[in-house]
């Protein structure tokens, strides 16, 4: 039953080699977005279909991408096009006063330039009350990655409107689950964060569980039970090259990256109950961080690369905690209610998000760590595995609809939802994966 | 039938005078009146016999008594031991008192059979975080190992594994499909 299992580079390879089960892509396992409600205070924008030059791939346009990753933000509410009264694709086009009597704050024109296999995007964001050209641009990509281009055209419209980094271009990881002639079947996706573009990059009979993304984006660190117990593996996107990096005695889970990706935080509990440990990937050394008879798990360190906040039942119930430094004295953070766990922080060190029992509903809620005030984000009532997007703008977790778990995203200050269902089956475990560089 | 059948045989055997002192009782349902070596056995075929009347026929009969006693008790662990799930309540990992009883009979199974191994697998319901209830997954497959080895049975026999909220036995999301998932199974190997 035990297997010990060495960690040379030879095992490596063959464990590489010999998983069948994984497979690189698959356009059924995409998941479905339904937008399921927008906030109040969005900024309304006029994104108007790009003019194009040549062939183009088939498919959705370019436009009405920029304008779904817009109303998924929940701060914008694009314009449908059959409402728009000219659609021009240049400055000289633009006429203000038009777009003054629709109510749009910004209009978006651009053109698409077939060039060979690569496709160039021509696009210009105006300020529709102050008559002013605020960004102008070109990109180019490939004809097959219209998508990524997509993406890119709406991360400048985002930071050139809010001042905020976009984060259209990131991506996702989840675990879906579903049944093949009653056999459970888990998969570990990853794909653009509307759900488009999945690929299935794990199969299992057994559980996967708590995908987490390294710095660079390359690699993912997770839980598979694909042996009959849970081992922390670290899988390197691009090549499917995975190794396996904890495999003690008893629990191997919780993983989460370093800042500089040369460490992992994880839950072990080879020394009698579950702590709280660092591990070193190049010499697999581990660091004990936590010392308690409770559980201690779901670490994560802080926007600083400084301090770990983790879930400790120390105080009878599951808290969130903080240690200042690793090692150091823990600090209860959560007060709110008897169950606050899974702490996820913000990348400004201004927030901390985490699971929050509520009478008898489960969601998630954070507290702004410098007044301490707690605020519950969700109305939904089985939520669990917050994930921030990297530039603190948005939140996606897990929660059930119709006895199905889906994922759903919400601005990270609560209003505007989309969710993301799996096609059949259940969707979990999301985490949002860092700005790519 | 069956058992008249037999009491007649050995009410035969017992007129043949080849036999003495041994009851059939071991056979019978256990009901009130069988403390007596003097009850009769046969009163189907006529004449009533009775046995048990010398020494030997007494020993004989307390011996199954007593065999009849071990084979109750046996009989009792062993329905005792049917229940191989022991369920807790929402986040703690305490052993009800009702689970007692059946975890000393597994313990006691387990130390009169040093070569049997179990997997204790620990399991949480849906709600709250998924790898907090790993972890009480573990604590509650720990409690139970404990307990085992505090009642006899050997460390080395057992395995414990935790799944969290990842293998419900009950699929939903109600208060009864929830304290059906919040468990620990029993896996003899």
């Amino acid at each position: 039953m035990k297997q010990k299992r060495s960690f040379s580079p030879l095992k490596t390879m063959l464990a590489a080699v010999a998983l069948v089960f994984m497979v690189v892509t698959s356009a059924r396992a995409e998941l479905l977005i339904r937008i399921t409600e927008g906030a109040d205070s969005a900024i309304p924008v006029a994104v108007v279909p790009f003019a194009e030059n040549g062939n183009m791939p088939a498919g959705d346009k370019l436009s009405s991408i920029v304008q779904s990753d817009l109303t998924m933000s929940g701060e914008f509410r694009p314009l449908p096009p059959e409402k728009m009264l000219s659609l021009p694709s240049q400055r000289s086009d633009v006429h203000f006063r038009d777009w003054k009597m629709l109510g749009q704050r910004y209009v978006l024109v651009g053109q698409l330039t077939r060039k060979g296999d690569r496709v160039q995007a021509r696009y210009e964001l105006f300020d529709v009350n102050r008559e002013q050209r605020i960004l102008g641009q070109t990109a180019t990509a490939p004809a097959s990655n219209l998508r990524s281009l997509a993406h890119h055209v709406s991360d400048k419209v985002y930071e050139a409107i809010t001042g905020v980094q976009g984060v259209f271009s990131t991506k996702l990881a989840y675990v879906t689950l579903d049944r093949v002639n009653g056999k459970a079947r888990y998969r570990l996706q990853v794909s653009d964060i509307d759900g488009k573009r999945a690929g299935i990059r794990l199969e299992s009979q057994e559980p996967i569980m708590s995908p987490a993304w390294s710095p660079d984006g390359k690699k993912l660190a997770y839980v598979s039970f694909e042996t009959g117990k849970p081992i922390i593996y670290v899988h390197e996107l691009r090549t499917g090259e995975r190794t396996e990096v904890a495999d003690f005695p008893g629990l191997n889970s919780a993983p989460s990256w370093s800042a500089d990706g040369q460490s992992l935080l994880m839950t072990l509990s080879k020394d009698r109950n579950a702590e709280v440990y660092q591990m070193d990937l190049g010499s697999r050394k581990t660091t004990r961080l936590t010392n308690h008879w409770a559980i201690d798990t779901e670490a994560t360190w802080d926007s600083s690369g400084d301090g770990v906040f983790f879930t400790s039942d120390r105080s009878g119930g599951p808290q969130v905690y903080y240690m200042n430094r690793p090692g150091a004295e823990p600090r209860r953070v959560t007060f709110g209610s008897r169950y606050n766990a899974r702490p996820r922080p913000d990348n400004q060190g201004k927030y901390v998000y985490y699971v929050h029992q509520r009478d008898r509903a489960f969601h998630i809620a954070r507290t702004n760590l410098e007044t301490e005030e707690e605020t519950v984000l969700t109305r939904t009532e089985s939520d669990e595995s917050p994930s921030v997007s990297p530039n603190g703008r948005m939140l996606i977790y897990a929660t059930k609809r119709d006895g199905d778990s889906v994922l759903t995203v919400v601005a990270a200050d609560g209003g505007a939802a989309y969710s993301l269902p799996a096609a059949e089956g259940d969707v979990r475990d999301p985490a949002w994966g860092p700005v790519a560089r | 039938m069956k058992l008249s059948t037999q009491t007649k045989v050995i009410a035969l055997l017992f007129s043949a005078g080849l036999f003495a002192g041994c009851s059939s009782t071991g056979e019978q349902p256990e009901e009130g009146g069988y403390g007596s070596d003097v009850a009769p056995i046969d009163q189907e075929g006529g004449s009533t016999v009775y046995g048990a009347d010398d020494d030997g026929g007494i020993s004989s009969s307390s011996m199954t008594e007593d065999e009849r006693m071990e084979a109750q008790q046996q009989a009792e662990q062993d329905a005792l031991r049917e229940v191989t799930t022991f369920y807790f309540d929402f986040d703690t990992s305490e052993i009800k008192a009702e689970a007692r009883d059946v975890l000393v009979a597994h313990a006691r199974y387990l130390s009169d059979n040093p070569r049997q191994n179990v997997r204790l697998e620990g399991h949480g319901d849906e709600r709250g975080s998924k790898e907090y209830n790993l972890a009480l997954g573990e604590r509650r497959a720990k409690a139970i190992e404990r307990f085992l080895v505090v009642n006899g049975a050997s460390r080395g026999q057992m395995e414990t594994i935790s799944y969290g909220e990842e293998k419900p036995a009950v699929m939903g999301s109600s208060e009864s499909a929830w304290a059906q998932n919040r468990r620990v199974e029993l896996v003899f190997e």
